[in-house]
């Protein structure tokens, strides 16, 4: 009923040669590398502009308490989750909806190992040391861009948790329309996951 | 884009990221004697040659599926 309503769900709109649920997903993404370049953008003008010496200094790596095994292994927890995602896309078009909600539950448990990992191990040991948003330029910007980040990991679990559940009823309906239903999801997480690429050296790596 | 060519750039640029922390563990470990980072690089180099043969994988997988 629904693609009746919403014209350009399943099949490419003729102006923009892809349907419209891509397009709309591209525009978003688009937003969001504004929203997140503004953030990196800020996280150099904070670092240049911070005094060498005193209380408000950029902290070196060795004083940020954080440890690269921990970030780095949660790299590699985002990769392969990215992997499971496009799987499920892929399992979806060869026609196996069995298949596909199991990548589909193994992204979502990489995404919930990531957020508990990044809670347990590293803000609360963070916040017992004392290192929170006032104590520093850096941890300011290290909390609003890696809590940001945790937030749009959350947004994508409850999605993709829709897609296991209550919204799998579409794959029965309207195969096709699931499918790339999935595939924006599938946009949506791979753009999340290309965020941690980026902020995992720039916070946990650069000096 | 569709989610076959946004994979192929992930993939990519995840590749670019494991040599890159594999050569920060290299270095890292020349001002100390740190045996972690000496297996953390090496371990990030080999999954950047298993991201490649991944790629090519995928790739020959999705050959009919489009790019757009």
């Amino acid at each position: 009923m629904s693609s009746e309503l919403l014209p350009y769900t399943v099949k490419p709109h003729p102006v923009t040669g892809v349907y419209s649920g891509k397009l709309g997903v591209w525009l978003f993404l688009a937003s969001e590398v504004m929203l997140f370049g503004a953030f990196f953008s800020a996280y150099i003008l904070l670092k240049v502009g911070a005094p060498l010496e005193g209380p408000a200094h950029w902290p070196l790596h060795s004083e940020r308490h954080m440890s690269w095994m921990i970030g780095g292994f949660n790299t590699l927890v985002l990769i392969i989750s990215s992997v499971t995602m496009v799987m499920a896309w892929v399992s979806l078009k060869s026609g196996n909806f069995g298949k596909a909600r199991m990548l589909l539950g193994a992204t979502v448990a990489l995404a919930v190992l990531f957020l508990v990992i990044k809670i347990t191990m590293e803000y609360i040991p963070h916040w017992r040391d004392g290192l929170t948003t006032n104590t520093s330029n850096f941890w300011g910007i290290y909390y609003t861009m890696t809590g940001l980040h945790g937030v749009h990991i959350l947004g994508g679990i409850v999605v993709i948790s829709y897609f296991i559940g209550p919204g799998s009823k579409l794959w029965h309906e309207n195969p096709e329309y699931y499918t790339n239903r999935i595939e924006c999801t599938g946009l949506y997480w791979h753009f999340v996951d290309l965020v941690w690429i980026f902020l995992f050296p720039t916070l946990y790596l650069m000096s | 884009m569709s989610l076959k060519a946004f994979h192929i750039v992930f993939v990519i640029i995840s590749t670019l990221l494991c040599v890159a922390f594999g050569f920060w563990a290299f270095d890292a470990r020349s001002a100390g004697d740190d045996t972690s980072l000496l297996i953390a690089g090496s371990a990030s180099l080999a999954c950047s040659v298993a991201l490649v043969v991944y790629g090519v994988w995928f790739l020959r997988k999705l050959k009919g599926v489009s790019y757009l």
